[in-house]
């Protein structure tokens, strides 16, 4: 702490002469450094106070776990091994290769569950930061397009790409099958094959983006829920999606919205242009150049 | 725990090799180097170059002077291990496949793969105190096993070679006469190719791992099946813990899996087996690939682990390892 060095022989201060910034040389005021040595489970605690910059006294609390990787007990002639020259690819190499490293990763003996627990979810969650960056450590997996390792669910870049399973419509239950039916014995059976997989299912995304519906100059804090709100009474509604400026969070003014059935599309089409919207006159119409 | 991970070879590892006192561990790949690190904290120590083909095994004096590593470029080379001079090389017609030095490191078993119409055959050299004596003849010589030879070990008392191979069954040989002594019946032995076997602290028995995804537990004098370990996945390796009762059991992914899995990184894991009880303690996850290598620290505080991803991951044991109650 570069406080400490600044520290010259001090005559007696008052406090009364003392100038509003030079609260750094209060250190007096301030309660000692506590060090809490490390306990039995390696735990170092140091308690420091110091003053930050608003002149505000603060508690410092720095805690440190020390983990021995290894018991150092080496007979004799493993000591003398410890000391031979390094030979072969090796004998260049400084300490400073990164051939050798500790795994940021706390691995752990996972014991085995009873089916039906969820033993992954917890140990992902605890460790979300020191997936970021490192190459084998992928713990952060989209739900919407299956990519890994790069962005949670609600940040998914290839939102509109991938299928979703939505809440809105209700998909026949059958669809989520993991491994029913035609597993003859463990062979592997393609997705599309599997019971319940839906042979139509891409003609029927094809379908729904006819029924897709452009909303135009919306306010800025117009969000999916609000377009669902407006939109779900003319009839049932397979998708929202509002377009948003990653940088500022707010809406760029417009969004689509995708009905099941192609008649409510029309209906709401024909209901809402016009219709005054949070201060704002909506324009709706269809998304791509009029289905007929 | 962490483990650390060791990322000296550039391709998969085949075999891995700790000496007697525990503090030096040998490794295997198919880039042609062996390499030996410090088995406290995984610092590389150095690498045996002169190589020309992948080495599949090795074996270490109990000295920790002489490291012998058996290699597809159809030698067999003796090393000091201090310097990584080479000392000798013995000559093959076929590709070497598995090493091991008998107890007081006089004689080596030497396997080799079958190879444009020869044979497999299983060798027995001399290995003399003085490199400079040193000779290339056999002293016995084995044929009569179909197919590979994956793994060859001495018995109790150097009086016996135990094999298995690619015809999924366990012999036991004399050394002396070279005479098959026992063979594993087809009801209780493996169903499909061996790919490991690794012998107990005191050797009095040996666990075999096989593509079958099962590894057995066998009395090295009888060959009588003691337990079997049943998993989801082909073996590659196998060890048995030298302090407590577990085996652990490494391997790789069903070929059908490989399309359908989620292929989350680091998910190939090591699994322990209680020795006796036969269930499952638990896995340890973090390879990329198939686990190839096993082995165990001789004071079992520690094992690792070499996978078809070129890592060697060293895992030193947290103290709940020790208080595990099934």
């Amino acid at each position: 702490m570069a406080v400490d060095m600044a520290r010259a022989p001090q005559s007696k201060l008052r406090w009364g002469e003392l100038d509003e910034d030079d609260g750094e040389d209060l250190d007096f005021l301030l309660p000692p450094k506590i060090v809490e040595g490390p306990d039995e489970n390696g735990v170092k605690r140091v308690i420091e106070y110091r003053f930050n910059e608003d002149g505000n006294k603060v508690k410092v609390t720095t805690t440190t776990r020390v983990r021995k990787l290894a018991r150092a007990r080496l007979s004799r002639r493993a000591i003398e091994r410890r000391s031979w020259a390094k030979f072969g690819d090796a004998a260049h190499e400084d300490t400073g290769s990164r051939l050798t490293m500790v795994s940021t990763e706390e691995i752990i003996l996972e014991r085995p569950r009873a089916p039906g627990s969820q033993a992954e979810e917890v140990k992902v969650a605890g460790d979300p930061l020191a997936a970021m960056g490192k190459a084998g450590a992928v713990l952060m997996v989209c739900r919407a397009c299956g990519k890994k390792g790069d962005h949670w669910t609600s940040k998914c870049p290839y939102k509109d790409l991938a299928p979703q399973v939505d809440a809105f419509i209700d998909k026949p239950p059958t669809e989520t099958t993991a491994s029913s039916g035609a597993t003859k014995g463990g062979a592997y059976v393609p997705p599309s094959l599997r019971a319940g997989a839906e042979r139509s299912g891409t003609e029927m995304r094809r379908r729904n983006d006819e029924n897709s519906v452009r909303v135009t100059n919306l306010s800025e804090d117009t969000r999916e829920p609000d377009l669902l709100e407006l939109f779900r009474a003319f009839g049932p509604v397979s998708r929202v999606y509002v377009a948003v400026d990653q940088k500022t969070g707010m809406s760029r003014g417009f969004g689509f919205v995708n009905f099941v059935n192609k008649e409510d599309a029309e209906r709401a089409i024909n209901k809402l242009n016009g219709y005054g919207y949070d201060n704002l006159i909506l324009r709706v119409e269809w998304a791509t150049p009029r289905p007929n | 725990m962490r483990p650390i991970l060791m990322k000296g070879h550039e391709r998969p590892l085949t075999f891995l090799k700790y000496n007697r006192e525990g503090d030096l561990l040998f490794s295997c790949a198919k880039d042609h180097t062996p390499t030996v690190w410090f088995a406290d904290n995984g610092e590389r120590l150095g690498t045996y170059r002169g190589h020309n083909g992948a080495v599949w095994c090795c074996d270490v004096s109990r000295d920790s002077m002489r490291l012998i590593t058996g290699s597809a470029d159809q030698t067999v080379k003796l090393w000091n291990v201090q310097t990584g001079a080479q000392l000798y090389s013995f000559n093959f017609d076929s590709p070497a496949r598995a090493v091991d030095f008998s107890v007081g490191d006089k004689l080596a078993v030497i396997t080799t793969d079958p190879f444009m119409g020869l044979p497999s055959t299983i060798q027995v050299k001399r290995i003399a105190k003085d490199p400079s004596e040193q000779t290339g003849d056999s002293v016995l010589t084995i044929t009569g096993p179909q197919g590979r030879i994956n793994r060859a070990v001495w018995g109790p008392l150097n009086k016996t070679i135990i094999s298995g191979g690619e015809d999924a069954v366990l012999r036991i040989w004399d050394s002396e006469t070279g005479q098959l002594l026992k063979e594993s019946n087809n009801e209780t032995g493996h169903q499909k190719t061996i790919t490991s076997l690794s012998k107990s602290a005191d050797g009095s028995h040996f666990l075999s791992g096989s593509l079958d995804k099962s590894a057995k537990l066998w009395d090295i004098r009888t060959l009588t099946l003691i337990k079997t370990y049943v998993t989801e996945r082909p073996v590659n390796a196998v060890a048995i813990s030298p302090l407590l009762d577990h085996v652990v059991i490494g391997g790789g992914q069903d070929a059908s899996h490989v399309t359908t899995t989620d292929r989350r990184a680091g998910k190939f894991e090591a699994k322990f087996f209680h020795k006796i009880l036969q269930e499952e303690i638990g896995g340890v996850k973090g390879h990329f690939g198939p686990i190839n290598a096993l082995a165990f620290n001789p004071d079992g505080r520690s094992f690792s682990s070499g996978g078809e991803d070129g890592y060697v991951r060293l895992h030193h044991f947290d103290p709940e390892y020790f208080n595990i109650k099934m």
